[in-house]
């Protein structure tokens, strides 16, 4: 199978972005760990921006701090803005950590981040309050959110993490899901009777219950103690396939902290999560509960029921590579074709890992792209007539002109409610998805059928 | 219910002030503080939002891939013809393009999107990093508008030189370069542009089609559901009628020095505001005939709508109502909207206010009204929950605050699905407010429960 290199288009320009920008990621990210405050180091609209969209698809409040840049900044540097910023989030807040982030702006003007954090907190003297201040380099102009996901999850471990002896737990750094997603691998994990941690986990702090207060900082994220004991775990288990070759914190712990590390596709479907159960098997020595077990069963069952209402449809999936790869994954082994791959994320690896995961599921290999945005997706969508969309709500007007189901997965979903309470993974997430998948084309068929029958 | 402490900021202190309390007054139009997690957004996003709606131009983002993602279609500007601005387009610049300037991209995807989209004009939007690198964006724009014979016209939006104040404009600034070039031949001498509304959810079309009641040409929308060749002639048009939000009063003020067109200040939210706003154009062209259909208009709209505020007004009187909204004008029409459905302000505040916004703000509500000018999550949820506010009014970023404190909310800003201006928008304003305050949702919230178990306690002792 043919692999293919960054955007074939012929197009200079970039229409309706499928990809979002670095410091959106490490927003993110650093949501995910304990109380913790997201610092943008830049002016104050991307914070801004970002918190806009973040919300619109959580549904819940985040704060990012900005250091809020003017234009005399912009020309003297922004170290004395940065240092009034974190005093005052500090002192509001009080956070035990704050990922620092830069944007466009600040990398431009060449702030050195890591030295000014530490002029800081040799200003504040050994103030025990003081928190962890942990920079991340995420120029907004190289590669997109999924760089800035990455960066700051290894850049919170490398502020954290101390080798010592071993513990029988598992890091788990599952890459950009859902909080439904993270609960769901927690509940596995405990049935597997087998410690982790999960890095970053916004479970809670961005699918948080309501309350009677406004949290200065929403409870819940990766505890700050078990990351530093991530350095002593028995093994580091990260998902996503288009990951090898990049310096993450699963590369990271291997090298400084010698904890080996297993790569594995995001577990999208009953084979994916086949592999990601015997992974689990073998770290743990502990076997799939019963429980699982008999998930798995229904779900085959479930397969089997509705297998000729989805097989031979073809789809169209886009969104974070990693994402891309499960879904296609999952869509091949229930029979249905995933004819273009497409994603605004360039890591090289999009083909490979898309062919490794549906070789010998698919007739047909899916053409795969990378680095596109939407203009060219609907150009090469006209010519492989497919009969449905797998992706965020970004999709929306393509399935609209196309008039096909779009099936909505990932991040951002703000044309529906609960984007942050998709399941995707696991057994659970497949018998979620084969619903949604099978119902969607069901219902497409019963919509344009001139009888309205009422049995599938 | 306990109080929290609210958490504010000694250098916020000042921009925080309680109507009806001797001497105060507001420290306000300046930029974030940093670290105070701020609801503002920047100077490109000032431009963005007020040239969006104009549906036939080209909107060319030039910078990283965020600032134009985070802006696609995120208003809903409805165009009646063509929809060229809801798509995002953007250089996407990488990091060889900072290194080495971005002015060739911009050239080739001005030229490329131009080609291939014929769109009538275009907008050069600049952003941050376009500031620093220095790219010559008014050149290239020069040059592309020679070669394709349309308007290319650079927006100087440079995220970090301002507040979205500035943005405003910038955007007035590239506007005005259209204003002048079309010929203004057949024009009525009751004629009118239309400032400063982006009908989001169709608001220009209702008050357009107000306006053609009265026997009054609209000769430009500035900028909802607007057209390029409708601002290129707008100089013929008798009156500027600038709503509110500030977003449009630059060109206003250019086109009066210019064009010599006088300009008026109106609202078209709430009953009172719409129809002075209508009843102040009448008055500009001084006709008895115009003059008479517009009270006939306001009377036959007032007639349908009071009988039905009055079923709202009854179940809401009382209920407590906190605003905060991205212009203080708008702020002031939602007092009145508020007043007249027999609710009480405790709190009200703005991004972009300014001192005599503020004054006024200070003159029309309650004493013990506590005004704001650009907060921050952590102020506003604790003004909430201190004046135990019913209902919240604001923006995306507001809505989670008031929702994870089981606060109901009214969306009142660009995202916004309802038309809440003209009469019939009062009637929407209305149904929304009663539809969130009266779920029955709000027994469930833990803040509900703390309030009932505090009234339990009271009643033990
Ligand atoms: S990079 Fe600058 S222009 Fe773009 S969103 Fe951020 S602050 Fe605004």
């Amino acid at each position: 199978m043919a692999t293919m290199a960054v955007k074939t288009g012929a197009a200079v320009s970039t229409t309706n972005a499928c990809k979002l920008c670095a410091p959106l990621g490490a927003a993110l990210a650093f949501r995910g760990i304990e109380a913790t405050v997201p610092f943008l180091h830049g002016s104050q609209g991307c914070a801004t921006y970002m918190r806009r969209y973040i919300i619109s698809h959580f549904n819940e409040p985040i704060d990012i701090a900005s250091s809020a840049l003017g234009e005399k900044q912009a020309v003297f540097g922004g170290g004395p803005n940065l240092m009034q910023g974190l005093a005052n989030v500090i002192r509001k807040y009080r956070p035990r950590l704050i990922g620092v982030a830069t944007t466009c702006l600040t990398e431009t003007i060449g702030d050195d981040v890591p030295r000014l954090l530490k002029d800081f907190a040799r200003e504040q003297g050994d103030d025990s309050e003081l928190p962890l201040l942990v920079p991340v380099s995420t120029p907004s102009y190289v590669g997109t959110h999924m760089e800035g996901f990455h960066a700051a999850t290894r850049a919170v471990v490398a502020a954290l993490a101390e080798p010592g002896p071993r513990h029988g737990g598992v890091n788990l750094l599952p890459g950009l899901v859902s909080p439904a997603d993270l609960r769901h691998l927690t509940e596995i994990f405990r049935e597997m009777e087998t410690k982790v941690t999960i890095l970053p986990d916004f479970a809670a702090t961005l699918d948080g219950p309501a309350l009677a207060h406004y949290p200065l900082i929403p409870a819940g994220g990766t505890p700050l103690a078990a990351i530093r004991r991530s350095g002593s775990a028995a093994a580091s288990l990260e998902l996503g396939r288009t990951l090898a070759g990049k310096d993450t914190a699963g590369g990271l712990l291997q090298q400084a902290c010698g904890i080996p590390c297993l790569r594995l596709g995001l577990p999208i479907g009953i084979h994916e999560t086949d592999r990601f159960l015997a992974e689990l098997t073998r770290i743990s020595g502990r076997p799939v509960p019963a429980r699982i077990k008999e998930e798995r069963g229904r779900l085959v069952d479930a397969y089997v029921d509705g297998h000729k209402y989805v097989f031979g449809k073809r789809a169209v999936v886009y969104g974070e590579e990693d994402l891309v790869v499960g879904l296609a994954a999952f869509l091949a082994e229930i029979g249905v074709q995933p004819v273009l791959c497409a994603s605004g994320g360039t890591s090289g690896q999009l083909a490979q890992a898309v062919a490794a995961a549906t070789a010998d599921l698919t007739r047909e290999a899916p053409v795969v792209r990378e680095g596109v945005d939407f203009f060219e997706i609907e150009e090469l969508a006209a010519a492989l007539e497919p009969d449905l969309l797998v992706g965020h709500s970004k999709g929306y007007s393509l399935a609209r002109r196309r008039r096909i189901p779009l099936i909505r997965v990932g991040f951002p979903i703000h044309d529906r409610l609960g984007g942050q309470r998709i399941l995707h993974l696991g057994y659970r997430g497949a018998q979620a998805l084969f619903d949604t998948v099978a119902n969607a084309l069901i219902a497409a068929k019963q919509d344009g059928s001139p009888v309205g029958y009422s049995y599938m | 219910m306990a109080k929290a402490p609210i958490p504010i900021l000694a250098e916020r202190a000042r921009q925080i002030m309680v109507s009806g309390d001797p001497g105060a007054a507001m420290d306000c139009n300046k930029d974030s503080l940093a670290g105070a997690v701020s609801q503002r957004a920047c100077v490109f996003c000032g431009s963005r939002v007020v040239l969006y709606p104009i549906a036939d131009a080209l909107h060319l983002v030039h910078g990283p891939i965020g600032c134009a993602v985070y802006t696609w279609d995120i208003r809903g500007a409805l165009s009646s013809g063509p929809e060229l601005h809801r798509l995002s387009f953007s250089t996407d610049l990488a990091e060889r393009d900072v290194i080495f300037g971005g002015e060739k991209k911009l050239y080739r995807s001005l030229i490329e999107l131009i080609d291939r989209h014929q769109p009538k004009a275009a907008f050069v939007y600049a952003t941050c990093i376009v500031g620093l690198i220095g790219d010559d964006l008014a050149a290239i724009c020069r040059q592309v508008a020679k070669e394709r014979g349309i308007p290319v016209l650079p927006v100087q939006s440079e995220g970090f030189k301002g507040n979205k104040r500035a943005g405003y404009q910038a955007a007035c600034k590239a506007m005005f370069q259209l204003v002048g070039t079309g010929d203004p031949a057949g024009i009525s001498p009751h004629s009118i542009n239309i400032l400063g509304d982006f009908n989001l959810a169709g608001e220009t079309w209702l008050i357009r089609d107000y306006f053609a009641r009265m026997g009054v040409e609209v000769v430009a929308n500035i900028t909802g559901d607007g057209r390029v060749d409708a601002i290129r002639r707008c100089h013929g048009a008798a009156l500027n009628v600038v709503q509110c939000s500030g977003a449009t009063m630059e060109l206003a003020r250019m086109m009066e020095e210019r064009y010599g067109v006088p300009s008026i200040r109106v609202s078209y939210f709430g009953i009172e505001d719409m129809s002075d706003a209508l009843y102040r154009v009448a008055a500009f062209f001084g006709e008895p005939a115009m003059l008479a259909r517009t009270r006939e208009l306001v009377r036959t709209e007032t007639a349908a709508l009071l009988p039905e505020l009055e079923h709202y007004r009854q179940a809401l009187a009382g209920k407590k109502a906190a605003i905060y909204v991205g212009g203080a004008f708008k702020a002031f029409s939602l007092v009145k909207a508020f007043r007249l459905l027999g609710m009480q302000v405790v709190l009200v505040g703005s991004q972009t206010g300014t001192a005599e916004d503020y004054a006024e703000l200070a003159a029309i509500t309650d004493p013990g009204t506590i005004i704001v000018d650009d907060a921050n999550p952590l102020e506003l949820s604790g003004f909430l929950a201190a004046r135990g506010a019913d209902i919240f009014v604001g923006g995306v970023k507001e809505r989670p605050i008031a929702y994870k404190l089981g606060v109901a909310f009214c969306d009142h800003n660009h995202e916004r699905k309802e038309c809440l201006a003209g009469f019939a928008g009062m009637r929407n304003f209305a149904r929304e407010v009663y539809a969130s305050i009266m779920s029955p949702v709000w027994r469930l919230v833990p803040r509900q429960e703390t309030a009932e178990a505090a009234v339990a306690s009271e009643e033990v002792r």
